[in-house]
């Protein structure tokens, strides 16, 4: 068999859950989607002692509204759902353009949104999309629960901000308004691959089509999602056009971002897809934001 | 350390029992414990899609699931294809004629896993565009055909799933 042996527990309420990882917080792993985990044990590049498998945790699977202008996801809800749902098409809609880029469809019906930020691999999009929203993150362990916000969360590559007897149980996200753009574009080599570059670009423009806010967030050029502010700064009071969108792009790929070379793709190849992808996400958000103040 | 689990799965409608350990994964469970073996183990790591099957309708890696994970739940696998629709057991499901049809596979290794995310695809979407086959085949590899006659195969498939459906409601 391929992954070592391990004992499998598959608790049915969250109190429960916390009470046998707080009881095994070095030895266990939180089974959620499978999908990361599971190849990782497969090749026993981990071997936890115990599993406790969320998948049993119903109550972890939900996308609310709160306050009329937040989307609060429950950790447990499958990208897919999210990828068909409603409310996230129109409340985050940032989020459903990036969410079939995300593997395949197969792989999608199990992978859970908490899953993949826990995870936190430096490719991949929900975390990118969770720093780009300045959403945040509810944990808890047995005694108490506190909210930790994107940026804080990520540490570096595969490494968070979690506790070992900690779980996310919800992740929050401010919903889009008037003025707001979007676009979320990357390049993979073959569709469903992590991909080598991506971006999030989110812009937001008044009423006279000035740009009063931007962010731009790359996976896969640091160890976390990467911010490019120094980049849109550029943007902010200035009603954009291509050349500015050219010279934003220029300095987030060659001065913010910090890609690392690898079999496929050199530094300088790199943050050319930056450069390309970050000049059209722009142009693409900003129609998007001059559209929703027009109507 | 790993005690057996007794789990209780319906395959293809029909219900078992057994007892597994929980590192068994459940394309290794459908193959060698119930001897269903036209799921297909290729990568195991989620890439090839060979080993595809439908939980509770849904397509998903059979070799990233463990057997135990699959208690009390409904599973198809393309052994269930035959009698799927209610076509006659013994009698291919349309999908599968259409492969055979329009050469959709050579080796075959790969077909099952074809198969099992088709399905859902085309219920999904009766009539669908070349593109959108081409987008649901993408989670599936294929060394042989080069996709083109899998996807010649699908476009069949639709046409004469749509053609039977009319007639049988005519
Ligand atoms: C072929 C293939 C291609 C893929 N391509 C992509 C891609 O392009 N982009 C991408 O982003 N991802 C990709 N993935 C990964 C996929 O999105 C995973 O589903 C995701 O990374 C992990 O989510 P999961 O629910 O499957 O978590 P699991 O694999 O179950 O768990 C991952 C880790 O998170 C921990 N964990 C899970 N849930 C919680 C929780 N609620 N609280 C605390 N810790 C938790 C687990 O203990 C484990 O350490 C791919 C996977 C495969 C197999």
């Amino acid at each position: 068999m391929k992954p070592a042996p391990f004992k499998y527990t598959s608790p049915s309420t969250i109190t429960a859950a916390l009470d046998l990882l707080a009881e095994n917080a070095y030895d266990a792993k939180l089974l959620a989607g499978g999908q990361s985990l599971i190849p990782a044990m497969n090749f026993r590049l981990t071997q936890p002692a115990m599993l406790i498998d969320l998948n049993r945790l119903d109550k972890l699977d939900y996308v609310r509204v709160a306050n009329n202008n937040t989307v609060q996801i429950g950790a447990m809800t499958r990208q897919r759902t999210l990828e068909r749902n409603q409310l996230i098409r129109d409340m985050l809609p940032l989020m459903s353009e990036t969410l079939p880029f995300i593997a395949h469809s197969q792989i999608r019906n199990r992978g859970t949104i908490g899953g993949s930020l826990a995870h936190a691999d430096p490719a991949a999009e929900l975390p990118a999309i969770l720093v780009a929203l300045q959403g945040r993150l509810r944990l808890r362990n047995r005694m108490r629960e506190r909210w930790v916000p994107a940026e804080a969360f990520f540490k570096g590559i595969f490494t968070t901000d979690l506790a070992p007897d900690e779980i996310i149980v919800e992740v929050e996200f401010p919903s889009i308004s008037k003025g707001d753009g979007w676009s979320f574009l990357e390049f993979s080599r073959r569709k469903g691959d992590y991909a080598l570059m991506g971006v999030a670009a989110l812009l937001t423009v008044d009423s006279q089509g000035v740009c009063r806010s931007a962010r731009l967030v790359y996976l896969n050029s640091g160890e976390v999602p990467t911010v490019a502010s120094l980049a849109t700064g550029l943007l902010e009071g200035e009603k954009p056009s291509g050349i500015l969108f050219e010279a934003v792009a220029r300095v987030a790929a060659s001065d913010v971002i910090a890609p690392t070379a690898n079999i496929h793709a050199s530094v300088p190849y790199l943050r050319h897809l930056a450069y390309s992808l970050t000049k059209r996400a722009l142009e693409v958000a900003h129609s998007r934001a001059l559209a929703s103040v027009e109507t | 350390m790993s005690e057996d689990h007794q789990i209780i799965v319906t395959v293809n409608g029909q219900k078992y029992q057994r007892h597994v350990e929980p590192r068994l994964l459940l394309s290794d469970f459908l193959r060698h414990h119930l001897s269903l073996t036209g799921t297909h183990v290729g990568c195991e790591q989620g890439v090839c899609g060979s080993c595809t099957i439908l939980l509770e309708g849904e397509p998903v890696r059979s070799c990233l699931l463990f057997a135990v994970q699959a208690d009390g739940r409904n599973l198809t696998t393309v052994e269930g294809l035959s009698d799927h629709n209610g076509t006659e057991a013994g009698r291919m499901h349309p999908l599968q004629e259409a492969f055979w049809e329009a050469h959709g596979l050579q080796c075959g290794f790969c077909t099952p896993g074809f198969l099992m995310s088709l399905l859902p695809f085309l219920e999904e979407n009766p009539s669908p565009s070349e593109q959108e086959v081409r987008e649901a085949i993408s989670g599936n590899l294929c060394r042989c055909t080069g996709y083109q006659h899998i996807v010649d195969a699908v476009m069949l498939a639709a046409g004469n799933m749509i053609a039977k459906d009319g007639s049988e409601e005519s």
